[in-house]
């Protein structure tokens, strides 16, 4: 019994491919002689082959469309954080922007002060600017938070931001083309949140490429 | 073939949902087997073979494309199925054994399924026979032995896909082979 029980485990081993060349010279010349092992042994390999001839099965054939119409549709959290993963300089300059545009959204909710450009030639009553009947302002204009009646002319461009030209004579029409002709230059106004964005980030382009 | 697979997953890493299609095309009757094999039915085999592919696909960025994707697959489907057998009520199902009965379970008490020792069995009732006892063992040494010898895997990699150690899968495997002896050597 006890020479079984040896050399069972050496057959396990054996068949493990764990067995060392003298266990497996041990085992050989046991078998020669014991016809109990042997045929314990032969019992063995023979369930292998056996088992190996077991019943086949194959998937149903839906099978594929099956998982693939059941797979989860990707978070979007996910999608977003490999995308990140994937493109580190887009997401850098996408941050880059949403600061800047955090930048600028928050300076033209901040100040609701009256700026404008300096001119001498230029009279500021409460919020409105006037240029005078018969004055030459000389250079660019530029008028934040305030309106801006023009009686007389400038010599450069209007910058109007959150703000309105006011016509003295609403009324006469001719007038109107007559004070609007005031300004030998460009008139621009700004009123709309997006305009502003668009007004800022040409000045900051500008004086990037002024440099 | 293994180039082929791992080109594969990195595209589904990618986030590319149809070459998982592939992937599943490939492995889809080895799973589906195997999951057969240790549930012992059709349906619940379909359910958990599907399962193990989604939870792969679910997964995919915690597999390590160093390792063998096979072995992370089995894994997942094993892990499933041992659940699934854990979790199911014995008394609904033909394999459970009759209490006070040792060694008899239901498919005994089914006279199509009656089989005496030594009777002449050839060709697919052969296979199935086997198929048969295989699927009589406990879950521990069948699944050892499904995938030593029906999925061809090495020790060490069956060690892997149970999480247990090399000499448990070794001691196991004696076992499951000294049990199938006993079983088939009336074949």
């Amino acid at each position: 019994m006890d020479c079984n029980r040896e050399s069972i485990e050496l057959m396990h081993k054996y068949l493990d491919g764990d067995l060392t060349k003298p266990e497996e010279c041990g085992l050989r010349t046991h078998l020669e002689t014991c016809a109990d092992c042997q045929h314990h042994f032969h019992e063995l390999k023979r369930t292998i082959t056996l088992i190996k001839s077991a019943e086949h099965f194959s998937a149903p054939e839906d099978f594929t469309q099956k998982v693939m119409k059941n797979l989860p549709t990707e978070k979007k959290r996910v999608t977003y954080k490999r995308w990140f993963k994937v493109h580190p300089i887009l997401t850098a300059a996408a941050l880059f922007f949403i600061l800047m545009m955090g930048g600028i959204f928050s300076s033209w909710s901040q100040d609701t002060q009256l700026v404008v450009s300096k001119q001498d030639e230029l009279i500021i009553e409460g919020d409105t600017v006037i240029v005078p009947e018969g004055v030459t302002v000389p250079g660019d204009v530029l008028v934040k938070n305030g309106n801006l009646i023009i009686n007389g002319t400038i010599d450069g461009n209007v910058t109007l931001v959150n703000g309105e030209l006011i016509e003295e004579n609403p009324l006469e029409g001719e007038n109107l083309m007559a004070s609007a002709g005031g300004v030998n230059g460009e008139f621009e106004s700004v009123d709309r949140v997006f305009e502003w964005m668009w007004y800022k980030v040409k000045d900051i382009f500008k004086s990037v490429f002024s440099f | 073939m293994d180039q082929f697979i791992k080109e594969k997953i990195k595209e589904v890493k990618k986030g590319d949902q149809a070459a998982f299609g592939d992937v599943v095309s490939f492995y889809q009757s080895k799973i589906y087997q195997h999951c057969f094999r240790m549930l012992g039915n059709a349906h619940e085999a379909e359910d958990m073979a599907q399962e193990a592919f989604i939870r792969a696909y679910v997964n995919i960025h915690s597999f390590d494309d160093r390792r063998k994707f096979s072995t992370w697959l089995y894994r997942i489907a094993t892990n499933l199925t041992i659940d699934r057998i854990r979790k199911r009520k014995p008394d609904y199902f033909l394999d459970a054994e009759i209490k006070g009965a040792e060694g008899l379970n239901m498919y005994s008490q089914l006279a199509s399924e009656e089989r005496l020792p030594g009777e002449e069995v050839e060709g697919l009732e052969l296979q199935r026979y086997i198929h048969h006892e295989i699927s009589q063992l406990p879950p521990k040494y069948r699944s050892i032995i499904m995938l030593r010898y029906l999925e061809e895997f090495s020790l060490q990699e069956i060690s892997e896909i149970l999480d247990i150690p090399l000499g448990t899968v070794k001691t196991r495997i004696h076992r499951g082979r000294e049990a199938l002896r006993k079983r088939l050597r009336h074949v």
